[in-house]
């Protein structure tokens, strides 16, 4: 079935069954493969994008669910890395393998664009289902902290 | 039919700039032309990718001075990319801004009799033992520039000086550019020293921004799983949920009409091979897209036999464990018979039996390979630990030259001692469906297929027994362990069932330590930091049983029974001076220590918990000291030591695989769930280096210590010993 979507600004037609994930439509039709798959289960937020601005996991979205959906990837999250969050992760050395971290950065973006200044008990809420098997967790906490204050001193 | 990714965007992300743009003041970047242009077209890849001179395999000078450094190691997040290009590039003295990196070819080192030396990338031995050819490298062009300048000026080699890219001798200048050419035809009578001293080095044993990280933050990292190639299908892959069982019938008919479906590929296990990378029997579905591939197996009806396997369980492995622990073994060390006479007569005696589960590495990347078979050569892209290995298991299984295989060097989306994904049979599901549908294939594994089919760290029992002498300490140290191997397995990468047990350092004066192999049908293979993972924290936990069954004090104990060991003192004398240890909290409050030596370096740490009433356990803290001889870059060290200890009380306080009916059970996130955010405790990590000719490892001993750390500090909060993992498998309430 054809359906378009709107993908990081830009209109992209794709001819899937409508109940795949958008996950595997991102990656496998579209070609953005920085969303990534871990679980299909929404149980390690590899897969998380911003629908609406929404922190979402695109494992447990049809694509007909998204028609109509404003969708960013981490690939439209800015054009060169210039999203405080993406400063942050440079400049605390956040990655380890780097696999999971699409999925840690569109969370915390999408926290930091809804709370400012988040406690930690509300960093941790936000990220508990973002899964990293490097043991980065330490840095993402530091890494918000320090996110959150460039936003607030932009 | 998938969209490629266009050329225009395959040049703008081909030379990725880690420039001011991402604000970290980074003006070097990663640049990686083959991993990408062979992700759009496969071709041969070759080593002339980057302009300029080369000197040798390892470096290639270009007249505007930019030094490309070849990686010949796999870059899993251990920061292995920027620990080569530092090595190199402190011998050869050149500006660090100037520095580029490319992969190396792994066929060219095949071609050319394994000209990178190693191309494998575990045992945390990168630094520890690659760094002599890696800085050798950087060594030998620096001299062999010096030889080309003195050459054309008329001096002596030794009157030039080779710094920063500039070489001077006199009033005369020039720059590695200038003498490339010329220098990579200078033969040298002698391949000049390295220097290993730290006081003379310039840029090993700084802080140095990881060159990968920036590809890491925009979705422009690519991984095996991100492959695309013209013409590409794909499939999802089911073995014998019970490993290792026969496939009797398939039903192909049943699903063959479903939306995208190319074909059912039977693969079958050749009979007597059971190791690494070796074919289980599986059916895999192919499709144009991975979720039609998978949404299709799912619904494939498939008949298999399980075999007597089906008949066994974690419950049953430990009860065959606790057996034979009263069953004489195979004697690690040597044989001291007073050991069992003295605690036979003691009068005091500490026994204890410690049992862990089967884990997975449970790698964020799935499993996953693709494979490219065409007349004349056969592509590769393979979640590996060794880039060499792909091509040796590609052209077993396709009977072919292996002079015409072609690995292409992606990112791992996490290594974990495994060899990756590719240490598994995928890479040879993949070369056998490619070869039979005349396609490039990519073969990705389920996350439940992952957890069910890689490769675990075994199932382990040991029961540790201690005479205690008047002094409180122990006169004699009898122990006895058992894990459940892949058909008995004596060895997994350099651990047997009982190490971390029978290397401890302490000085008892009677020791035997015995070992058993039980047989299973598990895949086993190494885990970060193998045996000192598992074992280790059943020592530790032990080591402290027997000092307060002395009325010792924990890290006295320690220190006391280390005396004379310069190395561990050092580490525990640290510890004592930055923990504050103490043994006297209140009740709900705890700290406990531990310390397992692996992979060359000491590592000690001390935990801080708290403990609900009601039994919610909190680790607030993780203090390791490290004793790794040196530290080339100390900000990744640190990454390490963080990223260890999270990975090891994943498995210790949150993991345990299941074994039912000869299968797991637990095999995604939400049943095998794995240590979060919210659970992480602060690890702050400090190096007590010293020195010497020592080249320890850290990409992996922090781990070991901290859950007999946890372990020892949550007997302090709540009374109670916890000799089996997951923690949270056990009522810590107290009252
Ligand atoms: S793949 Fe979507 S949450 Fe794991
Ligand atoms: S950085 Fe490797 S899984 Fe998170």
């Amino acid at each position: 079935m054809k359906f378009n979507l709107t993908i990081n600004g830009k209109p992209q037609d794709v001819d899937v069954e409508p109940e795949t994930p958008l996950l595997w439509v991102l990656r496998d039709e579209i070609g953005l493969t920085g969303t990534k798959y871990g679980c299909g289960i929404a149980r390690c937020g590899a897969c998380t994008i911003h629908v609406d601005g929404q922190a979402a996991k695109a494992c447990q979205i049809q694509a007909s669910a998204a028609v109509g959906k404003k969708i960013t990837t981490i690939e439209g999250l800015s054009a060169d890395s210039s999203h405080p969050v993406q400063q942050a992760w440079v400049e605390i050395g956040v990655p380890q393998c780097g696999y999971c971290q699409s999925g840690q950065i569109m969370s915390a973006s999408a926290l930091l664009a809804k709370r400012k200044n988040p406690t930690d008990a509300e960093i941790e809420a936000a990220m508990a289902d973002n899964l990293c098997r490097c043991g980065t967790y330490q840095r993402i906490m530091q890494a918000i902290r320090l996110a959150s204050s460039k936003i607030q001193q932009a | 039919m998938n969209e490629i990714i266009s050329k225009k965007n395959l040049s703008r992300r081909s030379f990725i700039q880690a420039s001011a743009a991402v604000g970290g003041g980074l003006m070097l970047g990663f640049h990686m032309p083959d991993a990408l242009a062979a992700t759009i077209s496969p071709k041969a890849q070759s080593t002339t990718t980057a302009p300029g001179t080369e000197i040798n395999a390892w470096l290639v000078i270009d007249k505007d001075n930019t030094v490309t450094i070849r990686i010949p190691h796999t870059e899993m997040g251990q920061g292995g990319l920027t620990s080569v290009a530092m090595l190199v590039a402190e011998e050869l003295n050149v500006d660090w801004s100037k520095i580029r990196t490319e992969w190396a070819d792994a066929n060219r080192h095949l071609r050319n009799n394994k000209e990178y030396k190693v191309m494998s990338t575990h045992g945390s031995q990168l630094v520890r033992l690659q760094h002599p050819h890696l800085m050798g490298a950087g060594a030998g062009a620096r001299e062999r520039l010096k030889q080309a300048a003195a050459t054309a000026w008329g001096v002596d080699r030794a009157q030039v000086e080779a710094k920063l890219g500039v070489l001077t001798a006199g009033n005369r200048t020039a720059t590695y550019g200038e003498f490339a050419e010329a220098a990579a035809k200078v033969t040298l009578d002698k391949e000049p020293e390295i220097s290993i001293d730290p006081a003379k080095w310039w840029l090993l044993g700084k802080p140095t921004q990881r060159l990968d990280i920036p590809n890491k933050v925009n979705g422009s990292a690519q991984y095996a799983m991100d492959t695309r190639v013209p013409g590409m299908v794909y499939a999802a892959v089911k073995a014998s949920p019970v490993p290792w069982g026969t496939l009797k019938s398939y039903n192909f008919d049943a699903i063959k009409s479903l939306p995208g479906i190319i074909a059912a590929v039977p693969l079958k296990a050749v009979p007597g091979k059971r190791g690494q990378p070796d074919l289980q029997d599986a059916v895999a579905v192919v499709a144009t897209s991975w979720y039609r591939a998978k949404t299709a197996l799912d619904l494939l009806p498939i008949e298999w036999d399980f075999g007597d396997s089906a008949k066994t369980s974690s419950a049953q492995y430990y009860e065959e464990g606790r057996k034979l622990m009263d069953q004489k073994g195979l004697v690690s060390g040597k044989e001291d018979p007073q050991t069992a006479e003295i605690i036979a007569t003691s009068k005091k005696v500490v026994t204890a039996t410690y049992e862990r589960p089967f884990e997975a590495h449970a790698r964020m990347e799935p499993v996953n390979a693709t494979v490219w078979v065409q007349d004349d050569r056969v592509d590769v892209w393979s979640p590996t630990q060794d880039q060499s290995a792909p091509i040796t298991i590609v052209a077993d299984q396709l009977g072919v030259d292996p002079k015409n295989v072609y690995v292409h060097t992606i990112f791992l989306g996490g290594g974990f001692g495994g060899n990756g994904g590719g240490g598994t049979g995928v890479t040879r599901q993949a070369a056998e469906i490619s070869k039979q549908l005349k396609k490039p294939v990519k073969v990705v594994w389920t996350r439940e297929e992952d957890l069910a089919q890689t490769k675990q760290r075994p199932l382990s029992v040991a029961k540790l027994t201690a005479s205690i002498g008047d002094d409180g300490l122990p006169t004699a140290l009898f122990t006895r362990a058992m894990w459940a191997s892949l058909d008995g397995m004596n060895q997994i990468g350099g651990a047997t069932s009982d190490y971390g047990i029978y290397n401890i350092p302490y000085k008892v004066p009677h020791r035997q330590h015995e070992r058993h192999n039980f047989k299973t049908h598990i895949p086993s293979s190494t885990h970060r930091a193998p045996g000192a993972n598992q074992m280790g924290f059943m020592a530790e936990s032990f080591v402290d049983e027997m000092a307060i069954a002395g009325g010792w004090n924990p890290l006295d104990w320690r220190l006391k029974m280390t005396e004379g060991l310069d190395d561990f003192q050092l580490v525990f004398q640290t510890l004592k001076d930055k923990a504050g240890f103490r043994t006297d909290l209140p009740k709900g409050q705890g700290m406990g220590i531990a310390m397992v030596e692996s992979h060359g370096t000491i590592a000690a740490a001390c935990a801080t918990v708290n403990v609900s009433r009601r039994g919610r356990l909190e680790i607030e803290k993780i203090l390791v000291v490290l004793d790794a001889g040196r530290v080339i870059n100390p900000l990744a060290a640190t990454e390490q030591c963080e990223g260890s200890v999270c990975w090891e009380l994943s498995h210790a306080w949150t993991g345990g695989l299941d074994l039912e009916n000869g299968r797991f059970v637990n095999t995604n996130f939400d049943s095998y769930n794995l240590l979060r955010i919210d659970q992480n405790p602060h690890v702050e990590t400090i190096f007590a280096s010293s020195g010497g000719k020592k080249f320890g490892g850290l990409g992996e001993p922090a781990g070991p210590p901290a859950p007999p750390a946890v372990a020892n500090a949550i007997f302090y909060a709540t009374g109670k010993r916890i000799r089996s993992t997951p923690f949270r498998q056990h009522d810590l309430s107290w009252t």
